[in-house]
C-alpha cells in the first residue's frame, strides 16, 4: 500500500520537535556549565543519575553521545582513529569513539563538556570500568565506581549490603566534589520524579501493544534519550506525559507507525545506530513493525524494585538487577514475557560485537524463544556505531529470508 | 614423530605439542633442566585428562576453575582437587552454537571441552567473576552442562574500599558454605589454615623458581618453566609440596650458565598457554625472565597471612596482589606494576601477549605501552587467537623486536 503524502505526514510523531528542543537546551546547558558555575559529571547509561540531579550536577552521557556519533555516521572514522592510538578494533565502538573525541578531537556538537567527575556503574558491562579509568587518567578528575555484583541467579544478601553501602559512599563522594551537603529533601523529590518518568516511559512503550502499533522500536530508540539523560527531572516527566498523550491519540485515530502492519517483531540489543532509518524502511517494506525491544525497556524494567518513597534504598536493588546484570535464563524469561505482551511474530537479534554482555548468550536465548514460542528469528551482526563493520547486503539477504519465513507462516 | 602416539590418546594435539618441544629442545641443545627431569610436569600438562583421571581413581573429587581469583585454598581445604581449565585449541564446533566468534579463544575452547565430554572428570566448576565474557560463559555453562557442583563467586570489581573488602570476605565465606552444602563436606578453620600454608609454600616455590631464573635465565628453558607453572595448577598439590623444592634444588645445583647474551624479555597479558612462544623467543635471541600473566606471576605473587581469620586472609591477598585488568584498585595500578617488574628484573623489552577479543587487556594496552615508552622500554604487541601464527612468522617478528633492544 502506497504511503500518500498526507498519510505519511500524519504518521510522523509530532513530539519529535519538542524532544530535539529539549536535547539542544540540555547540551547547551552542559556545554556552558563552566560559565554558569555548575559541575559536570560523566555517567554511564545504567548509572544512578538521581543523586547528581539532587546535587544540581549536570549529568553527561558518553553513551548518548556515542549514539549521536553513530547516527551521524561519524563512528567509523573515530573508531579508526582509536585504533591508531592502540585501541583494538574489537573493543566497544562507543568507548573507542568517545576516547578519541576526548584525546584527539572530532565528533558532533564540538565534543562533550569536560567532566568534573566520573560516575561509573558496572551494571551494564565491564567495559565502562576500563573506559572510565582511561577518562579518569586523561582528565585527572575523581572517579566513583558503583560496583553492582552480577546477579547470575539471585541478588545475594551480601551483594545487597555491599551496594547499599556504596550508595552512601556515592553521596559522600558527591558532597566532597561539590563541597556541599547532600540534600535529602531534594533527593526525595528527584526520586519520585524518576519513578514517575520511568512509569510513563513504560506506558509509552506499552502503547505498542495496540494493533496496529502507534510506534516502532526505532521511534523508541529516539525518544529514549530523555529517560536516559534527564531521568529524575520534571522535564522528562512532562515530555513523556505529552508523548503518551500523542500515542494514545494516534491509537484513537487509528494512526499506525507503518502503513500496513501485518507482522509484529521484537528487537534485541542496542540499535545499529548508523542504519536505523534503513532498517526501519526495510522492515516496513515487508509490512513488519518492530513493536518492542529489550533495549529501551531496560530503563523501566526495574520498576518492580523501586520504591519512590524510599528511593535511595530501593535504587540499590533496582540498579543492580537491570536487564544486562542478570543471568541468561532470567533474560529468557523477560524476552518470553515480551513476546507474549506485544504479541510478536518474529525476533530480530542484533549480535553486537561492541557489547559482549548483551550479545554472548544470544544463541541460547534464540533457541529458547524458538522452542517455547515457535517463532522465527534472525541474527544480524555489527558494531553498533562502527559502520565499517556492517555488511548491508548480508543483512538484507538475512532479513529477506527471515521475512519470507514469517510470511509463509502467515 | 611416531604416528602411533597420535592414536594413543584422544588428546593428540597435546601429544604433538609435547613431542614438538622435546624435539625442539634436542634440536637446539638447550641448556635447561630438560624434559626427562621434569617429565612429571610435562605429562600432566600434555594430557591433563589422563592425569586427573588417575587422581580420581584414588578417590579424589575434582573442581575445574578459570582464573587466578579462584579461592583454591577453600577448595583444597574441602579435600577437593582444583584444576585450572585452559580450553582446547582449534576445532571449535559445539561451542559455536553458544558463543559468537568474537568471544575469546579461552571461553570458546573451554566450552568446547565441556560440551565434547573432554572434561567428564569434573565434579563441578567454579566461576569467579572477572570479565564480561567469562560472566556470560558462566551462564551458558550452567545452562548447558552438568558436572554436579556449580558456583559463581561474584567477587567485587573494585578492591580499594572498606565495603569492597567486607564484601570480598562475605563472598568467600558464602563460597565456603556453598561448597560445604554442594559437596557434602565440612571446611574447618583448621583445614583452611593448613590449605593456606600449603599454597603459601607452593606459591613461594614458584616465585623462587622465577627468581632463580631471572638471575640466571640459562638454568631453565621457558617451555620448562611453562610446564612447571601450568603443572602446578593441574597436579596434586601435596605432590607439588615435595616436588617443587626438588626442582629448586636441581636449579641451584646447576651453577652459572654461560648463556648471558640473550635479551631480557617479559610477557604481559592474560593467559599464556602456548609454550612455543618461549621457545621461539629463545631461538630469536631473547629470554623471558618474568611475566605479568594470570597463568604466571599473578598466580603466585603475594602470600596469604597466617594470623587471624583464614577467609579474611585469603580476601586480603586478592586485594594486595597485582591486579587483573577486570578489577580496579587505582587508575594506574597496572601501568605502575609493569614498570616495577621491568625495573626489578632488569628487563630490556616487553611483549604484550593479548588474546584476541580480550577487552580488559586490550583497553589497558595503550596506556601501559605509554608508561613503558616513558621509561624507554620498547614493547611489542602480539595478539593471539586459539592458534599461534606460524613459527617462521613469529620468529621474524620476535627477531625484529629483539634486534632493536
Amino acid at each position: 500500500m502506497a504511503d500518500t503524502g498526507q498519510e505519511k505526514d500524519n504518521r510522523k510523531i509530532k513530539s519529535v520537535g519538542k524532544m530535539k528542543e529539549i536535547m539542544t537546551t540540555y547540551y547547551i546547558d552542559a556545554k556552558t556549565a563552566l560559565q554558569t558555575g555548575k559541575k559536570v559529571a560523566w555517567i554511564t547509561s545504567g548509572g544512578p543519575v538521581e543523586p547528581l540531579i539532587a546535587m544540581d550536577v549536570i549529568p553527561v552521557y558518553p553513551e548518548n553521545y556515542g549514539a549521536m556519533i553513530g547516527a551521524a555516521k561519524m563512528g567509523g572514522d573515530l573508531c579508526q582513529k582509536a585504533e591508531e592510538l592502540g585501541y583494538s578494533g574489537d573493543l566497544c565502538s562507543y568507548a573507542r569513539a568517545d576516547i578519541v573525541c576526548s584525546m584527539v578531537d572530532g565528533g558532533p556538537i564540538g565534543g562533550l563538556p569536560k567532566p568534573d567527575m566520573l560516575i561509573c556503574c558496572n551494571n551494564i558491562c565491564g567495559t565502562v570500568l576500563k573506559w572510565y579509568e582511561i577518562q579518569a587518567r586523561y582528565y585527572n578528575v575523581p572517579l566513583f565506581i558503583l560496583d553492582t555484583p552480577f546477579c547470575h541467579t539471585e541478588y545475594a544478601d551480601e551483594a545487597r549490603k555491599y551496594v547499599r553501602r556504596q550508595i552512601d559512599e556515592y553521596t559522600a563522594f558527591l558532597e566532597g566534589v561539590c563541597k556541599k551537603k547532600f540534600d535529602h529533601d531534594r533527593m526525595k523529590e528527584v526520586g519520585q520524579l524518576s519513578v514517575e518518568g520511568q512509569k510513563l516511559w513504560q506506558e509509552v512503550l506499552d502503547t505498542a501493544m495496540n494493533k496496529p502499533s502507534p510506534m516502532t522500536c526505532f521511534d523508541a530508540f529516539f525518544h529514549l534519550a530523555l529517560i536516559v539523560t534527564l531521568r529524575g527531572t520534571q522535564i522528562a516527566v512532562d515530555y513523556y506525559r505529552s508523548l503518551l498523550e500523542e500515542m494514545k491519540q494516534r491509537v484513537a485515530n487509528g494512526i499506525s507507525a507503518i502503513p500496513n502492519e501485518k507482522y509484529r517483531l521484537l528487537w534485541d540489543n542496542l540499535p545499529i545506530w548508523y542504519r536505523v532509518k534503513w532498517m526501519s524502511e526495510k522492515f516496513a517494506a515487508h509490512d513488519a513493525c518492530l513493536v518492542a525491544d529489550t533495549y529501551t525497556s531496560a530503563w523501566c524494567g526495574q520498576l518492580k524494585y523501586m520504591d519512590e518513597n524510599n528511593f535511595l534504598d530501593s535504587m540499590a536493588e533496582g540498579y543492580t538487577r537491570i536487564y544486562l546484570n542478570i543471568g541468561v535464563d532470567e533474560m529468557i524469561k523477560i524476552v518470553l514475557e515480551m513476546v507474549d505482551r506485544y504479541d510478536v511474530d518474529g525476533f530480530v537479534m542484533h549480535s553486537n560485537r561492541s557489547c559482549k554482555p548483551y550479545s554472548l548468550g544470544q544463541y541460547d536465548i534464540q533457541r529458547a524463544v524458538q522452542k517455547e514460542r515457535g517463532i522465527p528469528s534472525v541474527m544480524i551482526e555489527s558494531h553498533m556505531i562502527d559502520e565499517r563493520s556492517f555488511s548491508e547486503s548480508q543483512a538484507e539477504t538475512r532479513i529477506d529470508a527471515f521475512m519470507e519465513m514469517i510470511e509463509q507462516k502467515g | 614423530m611416531p604416528e602411533k602416539s597420535i592414536q594413543k590418546t584422544d588428546d593428540s594435539c597435546a601429544v604433538i605439542c609435547y613431542e614438538f618441544f622435546a624435539w625442539l629442545c634436542v634440536w637446539k641443545g638447550e641448556k635447561g633442566v630438560g624434559m626427562e627431569k621434569l617429565s612429571d610436569f610435562y605429562e600432566a600438562v600434555s594430557d591433563t585428562g589422563n592425569y586427573i583421571r588417575k587422581l580420581k581413581d584414588k578417590g579424589k573429587k575434582v573442581l575445574g576453575y578459570f582464573c587466578s581469583y579462584t579461592p583454591e585454598e577453600i577448595i583444597l581445604a574441602a579435600g577437593i582437587h582444583p584444576v585450572r581449565l585452559f580450553g582446547t585449541k582449534g576445532n571449535i564446533t559445539l561451542a559455536d552454537a553458544h558463543l559468537q566468534s568474537y568471544a575469546c579463544s579461552l571461553a570458546r575452547g573451554a566450552l568446547e571441552d565441556a560440551l565434547s565430554g573432554k572434561l567428564d572428570f569434573l565434579d563441578g566448576t567454579v566461576f569467579p567473576h572477572t570479565c564480561d565474557t567469562i560472566q556470560r560463559l558462566s551462564d551458558i555453562w550452567r545452562l548447558n552442562t552438568d558436572f554436579g557442583f556449580f558456583a559463581d563467586v561474584v567477587l567485587p570489581v573494585k578492591l580499594n574500599t572498606e565495603s569492597a573488602k567486607e564484601y570480598m570476605k562475605d563472598v568467600l565465606q558464602r563460597f565456603r558454605s556453598d561448597l560445604e552444602k554442594g559437596m557434602g563436606v565440612t571446611i574447618t578453620d583448621r583445614a583452611l589454615e593448613e590449605s593456606i600454608e600449603k599454597y603459601n609454600r607452593i606459591r613461594g616455590c614458584l616465585k623462587t623458581i622465577y627468581e632463580l631464573r631471572s638471575a640466571d635465565p640459562g638454568i631453565l628453558t621457558g617451555s620448562d618453566l611453562h610446564a612447571i607453572v601450568k603443572g602446578s595448577m593441574i597436579m596434586d598439590r601435596d605432590y607439588l609440596l615435595g616436588r617443587l623444592p626438588e626442582v629448586i634444588e636441581m636449579l641451584k645445583g646447576k651453577g652459572h650458565s654461560t648463556d648471558t647474551g640473550r635479551k631480557r624479555i617479559i610477557l604481559t597479558g592474560s593467559i599464556c598457554d602456548h609454550p612455543d612462544i618461549y621457545t621461539i623467543i629463545e631461538k630469536s635471541g631473547g629470554v623471558v625472565v618474568w611475566d605479568d600473566l594470570c597463568t604466571g606471576s599473578r598466580y603466585f605473587e603475594g602470600l596469604t597471612g597466617t594470623d587471624g581469620d583464614p577467609v579474611t586472609a585469603i580476601a586480603n591477598r586478592y586485594i594486595e596482589r597485582q591486579i587483573c585488568p577486570a578489577k580496579h584498585i587505582s587508575n594506574t595500578a597496572r601501568g605502575d606494576g609493569i614498570v616495577e617488574i621491568v625495573r626489578k628484573n632488569n628487563v630490556q623489552g616487553v611483549i604484550f601477549l593479548l588474546l584476541k577479543f580480550c577487552d580488559p587487556h586490550n583497553f589497558d594496552y595503550p596506556y601501559m605501552k605509554e608508561f613503558l615508552d616513558r621509561e624507554d622500554v620498547p614493547s611489542m604487541l602480539l595478539e593471539i587467537e586459539d592458534q599461534l601464527p606460524s613459527e617462521g612468522q613469529l620468529m621474524t617478528r620476535f627477531e625484529t623486536f629483539i634486534h632493536i633492544l
